[in-house]
């Protein structure tokens, strides 16, 4: 399912313009990653699919129909949504948070629990832990139900509000493979939240990089935006400008090596790519 | 000390069990209590739930509650008897029990809802719950143990203050310690009293026992370890994934 946003802008009631004039499409079956220093807008984008805000000013659409005529909690029921601090209920136990829709929209006890119960082997989840609350769970076990509780309704959309944020980066590097290999399994249209570049550029087709009030400041492939850098801050956001990103390669013992801008090696250059195209010993702009 | 043990004896003399003897008294003290929790908790839990669940009028009964628990209990009955008249003293004083007891009811129906944790909320929400199950499968639940601890504060200031109504003839333990007061039978009064204590304390255990039960399970007690369900004890951490 495509989502497009025409022109909208969101006024907060205390007079905070979190988000002054933004459009832009999110073809079906894609991963776009809003990308932003916290405060720029995300959540509040974000939280307009589903309707947790309504625009002051514009539409947001769905396959092309108006999110704003729909009911918001059927909306809220047939998409995804994963937070950073995952939601999940407390007083409920694993298997039944992650059955919370299904149970909503009157599923069986049983037949919500084995899909609960499934769902926790689709997000690499002990099926032991099914009896546990949510408080007997690491973080990154957290995050894990909160996913399983967002695929449970099988939702064409996928809204991701930096879910990974809260974990440690070793668990952080393992969910977002996880993420990558679902993604490939169930083809949803995914919108993922991050002010992580790295994060970005892993997970996301598109990236759309945002400055204070949803701003656009450049959207793109990950390579577009190194490549091309639309601005100073763009360059200086992705650490194009920084050099952070400026990877070389260095001839040693005969064998081509890349190294980054401290001359640490990163890899070994590919065979294939020594012959290819616009040859990469040229290097990036960023050199 | 000879006071006291005259108490006791009076208290288990077996001319106490008969017509207007102790038992019929301490029914009728639980009657008037039971009746003006009943009310108190009709008005004042639906009430708070609005409240807590909408955030609005927040401040409006915060000084209604704070109004109210200034109020001088024994002025109020006899100011609600005089308003409403000798003839329905007993609706009098209930009135003026359940006005009481309303103030710790209130706050903690929507003090309970107002502690739990926004972003809890704002999840159940967000998956698709509406307004209504928000507050009865999330807020309730979760909201229980401060809103019993609100009912056990009303309760015993219902059972304490239940006493006054023997001042208007309506039995009740306060019959017996009024009318020893009037005889200047202290032993009696002294022994009334003790029963109003002993009341009031049974109530409070009942209520402590029922606050700790409605802390669901999953949610962690102030300080203290999780509760362990059966399963949890048996799973190691170590089996779980990451
Ligand atoms: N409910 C709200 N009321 C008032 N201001 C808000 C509200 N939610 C967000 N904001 C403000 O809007 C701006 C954007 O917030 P948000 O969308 O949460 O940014 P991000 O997710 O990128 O960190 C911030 O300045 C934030 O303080
Ligand atoms: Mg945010």
């Amino acid at each position: 399912m495509s989502i497009e946003f025409r022109g909208v802008r969101k006024a907060f009631p205390d007079g905070t313009v979190a988000v002054e004039d933004f459009s832009l499409v999110i073809p079906s079956r894609t991963t776009t990653v809003l990308l932003g220093s916290s405060g720029c807008g995300k959540t509040t984008l974000l939280r307009m699919v589903n309707r947790m805000v309504d625009p002051s000013a514009g539409t947001v659409l769905i396959d092309d129909e108006d999110v704003a005529a729909v009911d918001p909690v059927a909306l809220r029921r047939r998409i995804g949504y994963v937070m950073q601090n995952s939601g999940l209920l407390p007083h409920r136990r694993v298997a039944d948070n992650i059955a919370t829709v299904p149970r909503l929209n009157g599923v069986a006890k049983d037949a919500a629990r084995e899909r609960a119960l499934q769902l926790m082997d689709t997000v690499g989840l002990d099926r032991s832990l099914a009896d546990r609350y949510p408080a007997q769970l690491s973080g990154g076990q957290q995050q894990r139900v909160g996913v399983a509780r967002a695929l449970a309704a099988e939702p064409n959309i996928l809204l991701m509000d930096e879910p990974f944020g809260a974990v440690d980066p070793i668990v952080r590097a393992e969910l977002q493979q996880e993420l990558i290999r679902l993604r490939r399994e169930l083809e949803k249209t995914v919108v993922f939240v991050t002010h992580d570049v790295d994060e970005a550029f892993l997970l996301g087709d598109q990236v759309v990089l945002l400055q204070r009030g949803g701003r656009i400041a450049q959207a793109g492939t990950p390579a577009e935006i190194l490549a091309n850098p639309a601005s100073d801050f763009v360059a200086d956001f992705v650490g194009a400008g920084r050099g952070r990103r400026s990877l070389r390669v260095e001839e040693i013992d005969g064998v081509l090596v890349v190294v980054d801008a401290d001359g640490r090696p990163a890899g070994v250059l590919a065979d294939e790519a020594r012959t290819a195209p616009g040859s990469a010993t040229r290097g990036n702009r960023a050199q | 000390m000879s006071v006291f043990l005259e108490a006791l004896a009076w208290l288990f003399s077996p001319e106490r069990l008969g017509a207007g003897g102790i038992p019929q008294r301490i029914g009728e003290h639980l009657w008037f209590t039971l009746i003006a929790f009943a009310l108190a908790s009709a008005i004042a839990v639906p009430l708070g739930y609005l409240v807590g669940h909408t955030g609005r009028g927040r401040e409006v009964a915060v000084a209604v509650a704070g109004a109210a628990r200034a109020l001088p209990s024994f002025g109020l009955i006899l100011l609600l008897v005089m308003l409403v008249g000798v003839l329905q003293i007993g609706a009098a004083v209930t009135a003026a029990l359940v006005i009481l007891a309303i103030p710790s009811i209130l706050a903690g129906a929507y003090a309970g809802i107002e502690a739990i944790d926004r972003r809890t909320i704002d999840a159940a929400r967000a998956v698709g719950m509406t307004e209504w199950q928000v507050l009865t499968r999330v807020e309730i639940p979760l909201g229980l143990p401060l809103l019993l601890s609100g009912m056990r504060n009303g309760v015993l200031q219902i059972v304490a203050t239940a006493t006054l109504a023997g001042y208007v003839g309506l039995g009740g333990l306060g019959d017996d310690i009024l009318q020893g007061i009037a005889l200047r039978n202290y032993p009696q009064t002294l022994g009334g009293a003790l029963l109003v204590v002993a009341l009031a304390l049974v109530l409070d255990g009942v209520f402590a026992v029922l606050e700790r039960v409605a802390v669901p399970h999953g949610v962690r007690k102030r300080g203290g370890a999780l509760p362990r369900s059966s399963s949890a004890s048996r799973t190691p951490a170590a089996s779980a994934a990451n």
